[in-house]
């Protein structure tokens, strides 16, 4: 008896758990990337505001760098350079190194941003008030800058979400590598884009709706 | 720890073929943000003025166009098309996914700066006598083009940045052009190295040309 090997097979059930296991590791990797991103932009933007020299001649065209170059470049470059200087790395760690660091240099702007939103004169009460210089950064300015500038800090994050798409070429298999994996086997791309375009967007639309909606009612 | 010996050579030799590349670049980035501009100027006039299906049809674009990963733009023109028969090449590929993504954004961004411009401006130069059309085309316009130059040469480095995920569909631009030498030489870190160098000098130019530029036509 003859014996053909299949080299497409149809979509299957199993590649939707596929699919799903492939959308939470977009998650995770996004997770992790802008949270440890948004604390170091932080205090990347607290030292623009302070930092003086240090902070305009290094820190500044330093991030500059991160965000002038293509992110896809940034993450080829990182996971060649970390066995050079003999780091050995998986591609979920380069691909959430690079990303924090690209997190960071886009949140330290809007962190800077945040904290000129406060005004001196209310600085200088809550100094004159006895708070130290800790006290008036921990519950003067972090609350009104941070409610400031949340709306942008929304659509950095929402812009990380959707670029951790691009750690693929690392190898890691996040929703769009396993939506080309699948249309490679199943020879049926729409569907599968379809499905993956379909949880972005599910993902990003109503959380910029909701930064959009609170962008305006605090603008008033 | 440093047993890895860099080698430029190959690189240098390359140089021309690269630069050649980043024209390439600039010239798809190019196309597709004058083809954004027009498409974007009507997907906002649209949003603004009209309803029904087309007003629908303009909101779709935007809102997926932004809530999407770029990478998902481009491989929805590439595999996604596919579907119907329809097989680009991957220069239209990158073209139709740039294009997409900078008219949805820019959209935006022109409905903004015609929203900025109060309604009773245009009723002032109705009365003085104007048309519709010279008030539209003396006051109304001169002013958003100052609102939106800004954001558009934001868009402008943007779409050279996304330029590069043509890399992944098989486009020979700068990074295309890149990944292709560099699996040739196995000279990854060299390559790449050298590709970050050109995109932030490709960037840094267009920052500085468009900054003339609007000292040339504003003034300021």
């Amino acid at each position: 008896m003859e014996q053909t090997v299949q080299f497409f097979s149809g979509f299957n059930v199993n590649d939707f758990l596929f699919l799903g296991e492939a959308a939470g590791r977009t998650l995770l990797i996004s997770f992790v990337s802008i949270a440890l991103g948004t604390l170091l932009g932080g205090l990347f933007g607290w030292a623009l505001y302070e930092g003086k020299l240090f902070a305009t001649f290094a820190l500044a065209p330093v991030l500059d760098v991160f965000r002038s170059v293509p992110l896809i470049i940034q993450l080829v470059l990182f996971y060649n350079f970390a066995p050079i200087v003999g780091l050995r790395l998986d591609p979920f760690m380069s691909g959430v190194a690079v990303l924090t660091i690209y997190t960071a240099a886009l949140v330290a702007n809007v962190a800077r941003g945040g904290i000129e939103a406060v005004g001196q004169p209310m600085r200088r009460a809550a100094r004159s008030l006895g708070m130290t210089y800790w006290q008036d950064l921990r519950y003067v300015v972090l609350p009104i800058g941070g409610r400031a500038v949340f709306p942008s800090w929304v659509g950095v994050a929402l812009g990380v979400m959707k670029d951790s798409a691009l750690v693929s070429v690392l190898g890691y298999v996040e929703l769009l590598k396993a939506s080309q994996i699948l249309i490679t086997r199943t020879q049926e791309p729409f569907l599968i884009l379809a499905f993956a375009g379909a949880f972005y967007f599910a993902l990003s639309y109503p959380i910029s709706l909701y930064a959009d909606k609170l962008e305006r009612r605090w603008a008033q | 720890m440093f047993e890895y010996n860099f080698h430029w050579r190959p690189v240098l030799k390359n140089l021309p073929d690269l630069l050649e590349a980043g024209l390439v670049t600039l010239e798809v980035a190019s196309l597709a943000m004058v083809l954004g501009i027009v498409i974007g100027l009507a997907l906002a006039l649209i949003r603004l003025k009209l309803r029904g299906p087309l007003r629908w049809f303009a909101s779709s674009w935007v809102e997926l166009a932004r809530n999407t990963p770029a990478l998902f733009q481009l491989f929805f023109f590439g595999f996604g098309l596919g579907a119907f028969g329809l097989h680009l090449t991957p220069y239209a590929i990158v073209l139709a996914g740039l294009t997409f993504n900078c008219a949805g954004y820019l959209a935006e961004n022109f409905r903004g700066g015609f929203q900025a411009i109060p309604e009773t401006q245009i009723r002032a130069a109705r009365s003085l006598g104007m048309t519709s059309a010279q008030a539209y085309l003396r006051i109304v316009i001169p002013q958003v083009i100052r609102i939106v130059y800004y954001p558009i040469t934001n868009q402008m480095v943007w779409a050279v940045l996304i330029s590069s995920l043509g890399m992944l569909v098989g486009f020979r631009e700068l990074s295309g052009e890149t990944q292709f030498f560099a699996s040739r030489t196995y000279r990854i870190f060299e390559y790449f190295a050298v590709t970050a160098v050109l995109y932030y000098v490709i960037v840094k130019i267009i920052l500085l040309v468009s900054r003339l530029l609007a000292i040339k036509l504003f003034r300021y």
